[in-house]
């Protein structure tokens, strides 16, 4: 059974459709990259997924069980999903460490002293363990990525949510946090995740899906869909993003 | 997109989404339902408590007896005129002040050195004395200074003591507002080229007066009230005119006639904030 079914999800806003008929099943260690432009409906399908947004039609199944339904309680869903942001935000008034262990104390009753001690080895395996008592606004862009990712694997989630994470970064910087997202991905973390590095989705992904005006228009394994795209709109689109 | 264009017609909830969308409209009933249940409770046990305690018929003949309002109308009606006339000068007064007293406060400038040392002196004496002392200082002590050209009417040194005492507070409101505002806000203002006074004016000060408006109400509506404090020394305003009523009388209803009119320009100008400050939220966190 899928860890998480997605079944003619639609959402709009007022009069303008985001997302209509998206089918997606994720197994238990896939990872599965969401392609397409900007605007095509990959945030607002994992905003969904999070239940950040309301659904306007569709089921939306984790774990066997139907969290689009407005009766469920949201925050036992998203205890279980981990989510990182394009724009990483990070709390600015607490230090990275505290970043990281306010929502194991807080919202998994983890004891202080265990959420500092998971906190600090995951920050230690990044690179960031002398920057565990900073404030997130004296670091890079890169290094802040990397805090927002421990922040979110802290709670040991079963489902990550990567949004267009390196979109906000210096080439040079996306490197540092794809490397955290590729060793999650080898220790079998699921995943689902909005990328425009082509090459990475390429290489992580287990399957990989394009979207376009709102609909999955294609899908496959990186090898087909990179390869041997089916869809004109897929060809034109890999043609414009690998140059 | 060439097949895009239909899918907003042709598009009816499922069956599924319409089960959903009626437990949702339910949770909406239900949560609708509970606060005006919970509303008419606590009011209702409220006024219960007031209405069956064993003082409540003297109380109601004190302080709300139609009669005796309807007498004290006319006289509390023009001295809240007065009332009025202070709001009108010291509010604008207050803001302008305010405003110069802040940023002097956070300039950088060499040559605002010994500006900067009194506006700091300024606000910590002023918002440590209480008003109504300054006000007497202010009312007795000028006038005693027989000084050519300063008015010596107490409307006018009222006037200028609660503009004194609210400038103090209502700069350091505004400074919390200008400290508050992202580094990166002056940078870019910077880097497109614009002077420093240019850079208050058009970016931080915009901002930093929206993230303050709450408290900056606090001020105002606390700068309205305390109008009334203008009483002490010899200016006719509604306070003076309702405590003269209730002395005269030995019945209180003055005083709350007088309560009626602060209310009566206080809450709306609150709302009106409120509902200004809710639109600006909504319009730049691009809510649809």
């Amino acid at each position: 059974m899928a860890l998480l079914e997605v079944t003619n999800l639609r959402k709009a806003y007022g009069d303008k459709v985001v997302l209509r008929d998206v089918d997606l099943a994720v197994d238990q260690h896939d990872v599965v990259c969401l392609i397409g432009s900007s605007g095509s409906g990959k945030s607002t399908l994992l905003r969904c997924l999070n239940l950040l947004e309301a659904v306007d039609d569709g089921v939306i199944e984790f774990d066997g069980r139907e969290i689009s339904d407005p009766l469920v309680d949201a925050r036992g869903i998203r205890r279980e999903i981990g989510m990182v942001f394009q724009a990483y935000n990070l709390f600015p008034h607490l230090t990275v460490l505290a970043n990281c262990t306010l929502a194991q104390v807080r919202v998994h009753g983890v004891p202080k002293a265990e959420a500092r001690d998971r906190a600090m080895e995951l920050l230690t395996r990044f690179g960031l363990a002398d920057k565990a008592d900073v404030h997130p606004d004296a670091l890079s862009g890169g290094q802040q990525q990397r805090a927002a990712l421990v922040r979110a694997l802290c709670t040991r989630p079963r489902l990550l949510l990567l949004d267009e994470i390196t979109a906000a970064l210096d080439p040079e910087l996306v490197g540092e946090v794809l490397e955290i997202v590729r060793a999650e991905a080898e220790a079998g973390m699921t995943m689902v995740l909005a990328t425009h590095e082509m090459a990475f989705a390429r290489e992580v992904a287990t399957t990989v899906c394009f979207l376009e005006d709102g609909r999955i228009l294609e899908r496959g394994t990186p090898e087909q869909l990179f390869t041997a795209p089916r869809e004109e709109r897929t060809r034109q689109f890999l043609g414009r993003v690998l140059g | 997109m060439t097949e895009s264009a239909p899918a907003a017609e042709d598009w009816s909830p499922s069956p599924h989404q319409l089960v959903r969308a009626g437990a949702r409209r339910r949770l909406d009933r239900r949560r609708r339902l509970m606060s005006t249940v919970v509303t008419l409770v606590v009011l209702g046990a409220v006024v219960a408590g007031v209405l069956v305690s064993p003082g409540w018929p003297r109380v109601r003949d004190y302080f709300l007896s139609w009669h005796q309002a309807r007498g004290s109308f006319h006289s509390i009606t023009v001295g809240f005129w007065v009332n009025i006339r202070i709001f009108l000068i010291a509010e604008p007064s207050v803001l302008i002040l305010g405003a110069a007293v802040a940023v002097v406060r956070q300039s950088k400038t060499p040559w605002l050195a010994p500006l900067r040392l009194l506006a700091v002196v300024y606000a910590d004496l002023l918002r440590g004395v209480p008003s109504l002392l300054v006000l007497a200082v202010v009312a007795v002590g000028v006038p005693a200074l027989q000084l050519e050209g300063v008015p010596s009417s107490p409307f006018w040194l009222a006037t200028v003591a609660l503009v004194l005492c609210y400038t103090a507070y209502v700069s350091e409101v505004l400074r919390a507002g200008i400290l508050a505002i992202h580094p990166t806000q002056r940078a870019s203002a910077d880097a497109l080229g614009l002077s420093s006074g240019q850079t208050l004016f058009h970016v931080v000060l915009p901002q930093a007066v929206r993230r303050v408006v709450p408290p900056l109400m606090n001020d105002l509506v606390s700068l309205q009230k305390d109008t009334s404090l203008v009483s002490t020394v010899g200016v006719w305003d509604a306070m003076n005119a309702a405590n003269d009523w209730q002395s005269y009388q030995f019945n209180g209803t003055s005083l709350v006639v007088a309560s009626l009119y602060f209310l009566v320009i206080a809450v709306p100008l609150t709302r009106l904030t409120d509902w200004l400050l809710m639109r600006q939220i909504r319009r730049e966190q691009g809510a649809l």
